[in-house]
């Protein structure tokens, strides 16, 4: 009996605000999946939970923030990496993550993305990229594929997408990878990993969205998790210019970017001794 | 390492004045963006912070700039940022985080003359509705109009202690005049100056709703990393800090944060008067032009005008009664603001149309001098006995 009621539990149900399910995101979706590694991570990470923050910005992935027990900041639309720098700058004792969505993270708030990742501050950031605006309904992003179509690119996209491994390597960040969300085992011991880190981590997380992309472009969720079965190969260390997303020739997952360099707080410290 | 009140006398900008009055009132995060004629602040808080294990950085623009004071904020620091113009139009979104998050931080502004990049070293009183009604929807907000150094330095530290007692961001609406002037500051013993800290929750940790009111209207706080358990949304939510989507919930959340303005105005609203007892003329200003009109009501008195000022402290909230009880004591009410008319609505709409309402402004660039409102207070009395 005692067996069986712990057995009914959600193992996270310690890291998740059950009296606020169900959750706002389709069937299909792939955020919850990447959601449950980030907490499952969390936890495999010994952090002190307690301590340990999780902001968003705004859309589908934004909404995480809202379903975990961890002190959670919901803030405005591109805007959580500066929200979580004040934070972090402000209590360094605190663990803080930035769970939040390609649209967010990399077009309105890609200025912020590129100059925290610069200043190396301590941030664990993890991106659900499911190449367009859900929330909204479907509109083109900064990482839909050229030629895709979405309410916004009826005909196709006539932009080429980010490649945001290149993007945040080459702004500064110190942690770099990339998987899917079929591949809940190497994402979560990857964002594990960027938690125990210092400085500015950085992990984009594939995702399907069904409702918004998929329905346009002839993908349901099993075709997209087929691609990342089918069409991916794993190869750490790849150098980050050369995993350009291209989902017909094929995927570079992976960890790209593991290196320590002082984080803003070390080098501020430094600065603020000279005052002595 | 140099202490964070430096007690005695200086000399020095209403800037600098305002930097020291915001680490005299316990501020240690202090996040900017370079901007003509708020930059002094920033510099002067950057190299006194790291004195005082304070935190500045430097962010990429006044958008991240307002995001970092109200994260720093919610992690327990007095925060704060300053700008002018083109950057408080940026720092409007993030401005609406901070109040419907009920997050305590001040913005200074240091207001230049617009619209646009407009007079960058010049000063004007334009953007007083911006602050007023800048970030959208439907809200409360304190402004307090320091016209001098010496309030600069007072003014910041009445800021964050309303921000932290009312739980809101705080502005402050000085202008490039009152920035950049060198004046006699004196800064008293730290133990002279009144310090108010945020509410704090009592009780089991699992049980506080973080956005339930005290008797006051204001909800104690509680910050991230103090075992909570906090959810903090800029999306409408109930006292739980949970989303909800539906009116009448939108109906208690601003009721709430404009409750907790409107239920304490006694204490939030700071006026000073000036020989209007038997004034036939009440001038109304803030900030600079305060000063001028100072000036102004001395040198009409000296020419047999009875005027008299009443001097805005706090302009938002507007102090409505006392414009309504001064248009029933008066013969003519005259704002005077480097503007075409912005606070002069509102003592318009409070004057009820009971006496005639004039302005002395103009569209800045430079202060107004007190001959200027002379002539007009003089203008205005020959139509008045007409």
């Amino acid at each position: 009996m005692e067996k069986t009621r712990t057995r009914s539990e959600h193992p996270l149900n310690d890291l998740l605000r059950t009296d606020r399910i169900p959750h706002i995101w389709c069937p299909g979706c792939g955020i919850g999946t990447a959601f449950s590694s980030c907490l499952v991570a969390v936890k495999a990470a010994g952090l002190d939970l307690r301590k340990t923050v999780m902001v968003s910005g705004i859309g589908c992935s934004g909404r995480g923030a809202g379903y975990t027990k961890l002190d959670s900041y919901h803030t405005t639309h591109g805007r959580a990496i500066p929200f979580a720098t004040g934070m972090k700058l402000a209590n360094p004792e605190l663990n803080v993550v930035v769970f939040s969505g390609d649209g967010d993270l990399f077009a309105i708030g890609g200025n912020h993305f590129i100059h925290a990742a610069r200043r190396n501050v301590d941030l664990t950031v993890v991106c659900v990229n499911n190449l367009n605006y859900g929330m909204t309904g479907g509109q083109a992003a900064a990482t839909t594929p050229s030629m895709a179509k979405t309410t916004t690119t009826p005909l196709g996209n006539p932009e080429p997408p980010f490649n945001l491994p290149l993007l945040a390597f080459a702004a500064g960040a110190t942690y770099v990878a990339r998987w899917t969300i079929l591949h809940t085992r190497d994402l979560t011991k990857s964002i594990e990993e960027a938690l125990t880190r210092r400085g500015f981590s950085f992990v984009e997380v594939l995702a399907p969205c069904p409702t918004g992309y998929g329905r346009r472009n002839r993908e349901k969720p099993l075709d997209s998790l087929k691609i990342y079965q089918e069409r991916t190969i794993t190869r750490n260390g790849a150098n980050p210019a050369e995993v350009t997303l291209d989902f017909h020739r094929g995927i570079t997952l992976g960890k790209f970017v593991d290196l320590e360099r002082p984080t803003f707080l070390d080098a501020y410290e430094k600065v603020c001794s000279l005052t002595q | 390492m140099k202490p964070a009140v430096l007690t005695g006398e200086h000399f020095i900008t209403g800037d600098v004045a305002c930097a020291e009055g915001a680490l005299a009132a316990g501020c240690r995060f202090f996040a900017g963006y370079p901007i003509t004629p708020a930059t002094e602040i920033a510099e002067h808080m950057a190299s006194r912070l790291p004195h005082v294990c304070g935190t500045f950085i430097q962010m990429e623009d006044e958008i991240a700039a307002m995001a970092a004071v109200l994260g720093a904020s919610n992690a327990g620091v007095k925060s704060m940022t300053a700008t002018s113009g083109p950057g408080f139009s940026l720092i409007m979104e993030n401005l609406g985080l901070g109040i419907c998050t009920e997050t305590p931080c001040v913005v200074v502004n240091v207001q230049r003359a617009g619209p646009s990049t407009g007079l960058p070293t010049l000063g004007a009183q334009g953007d007083m509705m911006q602050a007023r009604w800048g970030s959208h929807g439907h809200y409360e907000i304190i402004t307090l109009a320091p016209s001098s150094p010496q309030e600069l330095f007072y003014q910041t530290i009445t800021a964050f202690n309303m921000s932290e007692t009312y739980r809101l961001p705080v502005l402050i609406m000085t202008d490039e005049v009152t920035g950049h002037l060198s004046e006699r500051v004196v800064i008293p013993e730290p133990g002279a100056i009144q310090l108010q800290t945020r509410p704090v929750p009592k009780g089991r940790k699992d049980r506080f709703k973080p956005f339930q009111p005290g008797p006051n209207g204001v909800a104690p706080m509680g910050i991230a990393g103090g075992g909570y358990g906090l959810h903090v949304t800029g999306l409408t939510h109930d006292e739980r800090g949970y989303p909800c989507m539906n009116p009448e919930t939108q109906a208690e959340m601003l009721d709430r944060l404009t409750g907790k303005i409107r239920r304490n105005l006694k204490d939030i609203l700071l006026t000073e008067s000036y020989r209007l007892d038997d004034a036939d003329i009440a001038l109304v200003s803030y900030g600079v032009s305060s000063r001028s009109s100072l000036a102004a009501v001395d040198e009409a008195r000296q020419a047999g005008i009875k005027a008299g000022l009443l001097r805005l402290i706090t302009v938002w909230p507007f102090p409505e009664e006392r414009i309504r009880e001064l248009s029933r004591k008066v013969k003519c009410l005259v704002t005077v603001e480097i503007n075409l008319g912005q606070i002069h609505l509102e003592v318009q709409r409070c004057s009820e149309g009971r006496i005639p309402v004039c302005l002395v402004g103009h569209a800045g660039g430079t202060v107004i001098s007190p001959d200027t409102i002379v002539d007009r207070l003089k203008g205005l009395l020959q139509s008045l006995h007409a």
